[in-house]
C-alpha cells in the first residue's frame, strides 16, 4: 500500500488527524535539511512535505519564493533534493513524503523519470501547484501506473464541476487552498470554506487537507473537526529567513511545531 | 493539424502542442471568466467598434506604411518598408494591446488593473490606458528595472499608477511577472490583469494577438493599396513576441510571404549571453505556458542577456514556438554590437531613431535587401522609437547625457 494512503488509514483508525509541515530542500542548507526535517517528525509531523527549489514559482507565496531563491543561490540541483529526500526517508520509513515540485521541473527531468527518481528517493506523491486538472492527464496516468500519488488542489474559486473532476484526479488527499488565508484575528473560520469541505465530503473518499497561512495554534483549533491534515507551509519557512546555527534553526522550527501539534490533539 | 496555420489556438489554447495554461487552481475561474467574456467581446460588433475608435483617437491609428529610401539604398538590394508603431501615443506598439485590454477590464466591471513591467513600456502604456479609461493601476516591476528606468517609472507615476518596485529572485522581469500573477491570485474578483505579451496561460496569448494584429492587418492593406500587391518578406523582433504576433498573424495564411522573427543574439551562443529563445531553447513550462524555453538542465530558467531591455526575456509566446515547429516563420538571431550599429544607420539615414528592440530587426532587413533583386519587397516592423534607449546606448559608448 502507498504509505500515504497507510497513514489516513491508521489516522481514521484512531480519529487523529494530519500534521502535514512544509520544508524547502536545501533551505538554508542541503546539511541542515535533514535535521530540520527530523525535528519536525520529531515534533509529531505525520507526512512531511519537500519543496523543490524552482526559479520562478507562479503558484508559491513570497515567502516560499524566496526559500528558493536562497537554496538555488547555493548551487542546488534536483539529484540533490533527491538525495535529501532519500537521507530523511531512510530514517524515517513510516512518514511519506511529498514532493512539492513546479510542472517545469518534472516536464524538463521527464514524468516517467522523475516518479521514478522519487520511488527511489523515498517519495510517495507529489503536489504539483502550477497544473490544473486539465493539464494533468499524461502525468497522472504515469502516477497511476507507479502507484505513486498526484495530489490536486481544490480553491475557493474552484466550481462544482472542476471539483468533481479534480477528486476523480486526484489520489492520495485533496489539497484545499484559501485564496486570501485567514487571519489570527478571526473568531472563526469563512462559511465558504466549511460549504465546500462539506460538499467535497459528499464527492470523495479522499482525506481533505488544508492548507491556507496557517501559522498559530488557535487556527488548527479551529480546524480539526473539518480536515483529515493540516498543512504549515510559509510559518515554517519564516523561520528560516533570519539565519542561524543549524540547531537553533531546529530550536525555532520544534518551538511553533510543537505548539500547532498539541494545538491538534488536545 | 488545423485546416490552415491562422486556425489556432483550439477552445483550451493549444497552439498545435504549445500553450495551455499551467497555473495554480486559484486562477482558473478568472482566465475562464476572461476567456468567456473575450470571446463575447470578439462577437460584439459594438465592442470592435469601442477599440478601432479609440485606437484611431487615442493611438492615432492607422500608423503609416514608410519606404525607407536611404536604407534601401544603403543595402543595394530589395525595397525596405517600414510599419511606423513608433509612431503610435507612447511611441511603441504596446499601446495596442493595452486599450484592447482595458476595455475588456470594463466589460468585465473590474474595478483595478494590474500588470508587470521589464523596461517599462508595457507600464507606461497601461498606465496611459488606465488614465484614460479612469482605472486605478499598480505596475509590478522588478527593483533592478526600478533603477535602471527611472524615466518609465517617473512617467508612469505622472500617469497616477502605481510603481511597486519587486525584490524577489533576480528583481527583473520575470520576477515582475511573478509578482503580478500572486497579486491576482488574491485579487482576482475585482482586478484585471494586463499581461503585456503573447505569453502566460490560456487565453492572454490570444488575446494579446489579436489586439495586436491591427498591425498585421494595416499593414497587409496598405501594401495591397500602395504597392498592388503582398511583400515578399515580413521581418519583426521577437522577445516575448506581442509586436511580431500581431505583424505576422494576418499574413501566416499567404504562403507566398516570408515571416521572419528576430530574437536578441547578446553577446554570444553561451547560456546567459543571448536571449534567444527560439533558437537555441527547447519547449518547457514558464509562467503559465508550453512553450520554447531557455532552461539549464534541471528546467530552472537561465539568465538571458540583451542590450535591449525588451528582448531579454526567457520565453516566447506559445504561437512562435508553433510557426517555429511548422516552419511557417523562420527564426534568427542578431547580437547587442550589430543592433547597436543599425541603430546609428537608420537614426542618420532615415531620421528615424529606432528602439533597440526595433534595430535588432533592421539588421536582418538589411541583411536580407543585399541579397534580394530590387523587385523585392521588405517589411518591417518598426515596433518602436529609440528615446527610451538614448540613455543605455550614451552608456555603453561612453557619452554621460
Amino acid at each position: 500500500m502507498n504509505p500515504i494512503d497507510d497513514l489516513f488509514h491508521r489516522l481514521r483508525d484512531r480519529r487523529s488527524r494530519a500534521f502535514m509541515p512544509f520544508l524547502t530542500a536545501g533551505d538554508p542548507d542541503l546539511a541542515t535539511t535533514p535535521l530540520l526535517a527530523q525535528t519536525l517528525i520529531d515534533a509529531g509531523a505525520n507526512l512531511l512535505e519537500i519543496g523543490f527549489p524552482y526559479s520562478d514559482p507562479i503558484a508559491d507565496g513570497p515567502v516560499i519564493q524566496a526559500s528558493y531563491t536562497r537554496a538555488l543561490e547555493r548551487g542546488l540541483h534536483l539529484d540533490g533534493v533527491f538525495s535529501t529526500c532519500q537521507a530523511i526517508a531512510a530514517k524515517n520509513p513510516s512518514v511519506p513524503l511529498v514532493a512539492m515540485a513546479s510542472f517545469s521541473l518534472i516536464h524538463r527531468r521527464g514524468p516517467e523519470r522523475f516518479v521514478r527518481q522519487s520511488l527511489e528517493s523515498g517519495l510517495s506523491g507529489a503536489v504539483v501547484p502550477d497544473l490544473p486538472v486539465e493539464e494533468a492527464g499524461p502525468l497522472a496516468a504515469v502516477c497511476r501506473q507507479f502507484d505513486f500519488k498526484l495530489i490536486l488542489l481544490v480553491s475557493p474559486t474552484t466550481t462544482p464541476e472542476r471539483a468533481r473532476r479534480i477528486v476523480q484526479t486526484a489520489t492520495g488527499f485533496v489539497y484545499c487552498v484559501s485564496v486570501t488565508g485567514i487571519t489570527g484575528e478571526r473568531a472563526s473560520l469563512p462559511s465558504e470554506l466549511l460549504d465546500q469541505l462539506r460538499w467535497l465530503r459528499q464527492q470523495t473518499d479522499l482525506p481533505l487537507c488544508v492548507g491556507f497561512g496557517i501559522s498559530k495554534p488557535e487556527q488548527v483549533t479551529l480546524l480539526r473537526d473539518h480536515a483529515e491534515g493540516i498543512i504549515v507551509g510559509s510559518a515554517i519557512i519564516r523561520l528560516l529567513e533570519t539565519p542561524g546555527q543549524p540547531k537553533e534553526l531546529a530550536q525555532r522550527v520544534a518551538t511553533l511545531a510543537g505548539s500547532l501539534v498539541k494545538a491538534l490533539h488536545e | 493539424m488545423p485546416a490552415t496555420l491562422s486556425a489556432v489556438p483550439n477552445a483550451v489554447g493549444r497552439f498545435g502542442d504549445y500553450g495551455g495554461r499551467y497555473v495554480p487552481e486559484t486562477l482558473i475561474a478568472a482566465l475562464d471568466q476572461l476567456d468567456l467574456e473575450y470571446n463575447r467581446a470578439v462577437a460584439d460588433p459594438a465592442f470592435q467598434a469601442e477599440f478601432a475608435h479609440w485606437l484611431k483617437v487615442c493611438v492615432n491609428r492607422p500608423s503609416p506604411l514608410y519606404f525607407a529610401e536611404r536604407l534601401t539604398r544603403q543595402a543595394g538590394g530589395a525595397k525596405i518598408y517600414l510599419k511606423r508603431e513608433d509612431l503610435n501615443h507612447t511611441g511603441a506598439h504596446k499601446i495596442n494591446n493595452c486599450i484592447g485590454q482595458a476595455l475588456l477590464a470594463r466589460r468585465m466591471h473590474k474595478t483595478r488593473i494590474i500588470a508587470e513591467t521589464g523596461a517599462g513600456q508595457h507600464g507606461v502604456a497601461t498606465a496611459t490606458a488606465c488614465a484614460l479609461f479612469g482605472l486605478p493601476c499598480q505596475v509590478y516591476m522588478g527593483e533592478e528595472d526600478v533603477r535602471r528606468q527611472k524615466l518609465n517609472v517617473f512617467k508612469m507615476r505622472a500617469l497616477g499608477t502605481e510603481v511597486v518596485p519587486v525584490r524577489t529572485g533576480s528583481r527583473t522581469l520575470r520576477d515582475a511577472i511573478n509578482e503580478a500573477m500572486r497579486d491576482w491570485m488574491a485579487s482576482v474578483k475585482t482586478t484585471h490583469y494586463i499581461l503585456g505579451s503573447v505569453v502566460g496561460p490560456h487565453p492572454f496569448p490570444r488575446i494579446v494577438r489579436d489586439f495586436q494584429s491591427v498591425i498585421g492587418q494595416e499593414t497587409r492593406q496598405q501594401c495591397l493599396e500602395q504597392l498592388g500587391r503582398l511583400p515578399n518578406v515580413v521581418i519583426a523582433c521577437v522577445g516575448g513576441g506581442s509586436n511580431s504576433a500581431g505583424m505576422f498573424y494576418p499574413f501566416v495564411d499567404d504562403s507566398s510571404v516570408e515571416l521572419v522573427g528576430v530574437e536578441a543574439g547578446g553577446r554570444g551562443t553561451a547560456e546567459g549571453e543571448h536571449a534567444s529563445t527560439l533558437v537555441f531553447g527547447q519547449p518547457g513550462v514558464l509562467h503559465g505556458t508550453y512553450s520554447y524555453v531557455l532552461q539549464d538542465a534541471d528546467g530552472q530558467t537561465a539568465g538571458v542577456h540583451s542590450i535591449s531591455a525588451g528582448l531579454d526575456y526567457p520565453g516566447v509566446g506559445p504561437e512562435h514556438s508553433y510557426w517555429k515547429d511548422t516552419g511557417r516563420v523562420r527564426y534568427t538571431c542578431v547580437g547587442d554590437d550589430a543592433a547597436l550599429q543599425a541603430f546609428h544607420l537608420c537614426s542618420r539615414l532615415e531620421g528615424i531613431l529606432p528602439a533597440l528592440e526595433t534595430a535588432h530587426a533592421v539588421v536582418e532587413a538589411m541583411t536580407l535587401a543585399a541579397q534580394r533583386s530590387p523587385d523585392d519587397l521588405i517589411v518591417v516592423c518598426f515596433s518602436g522609437r529609440g528615446d527610451k534607449d538614448c540613455y543605455e546606448v550614451a552608456r555603453l559608448e561612453g557619452e554621460e547625457l
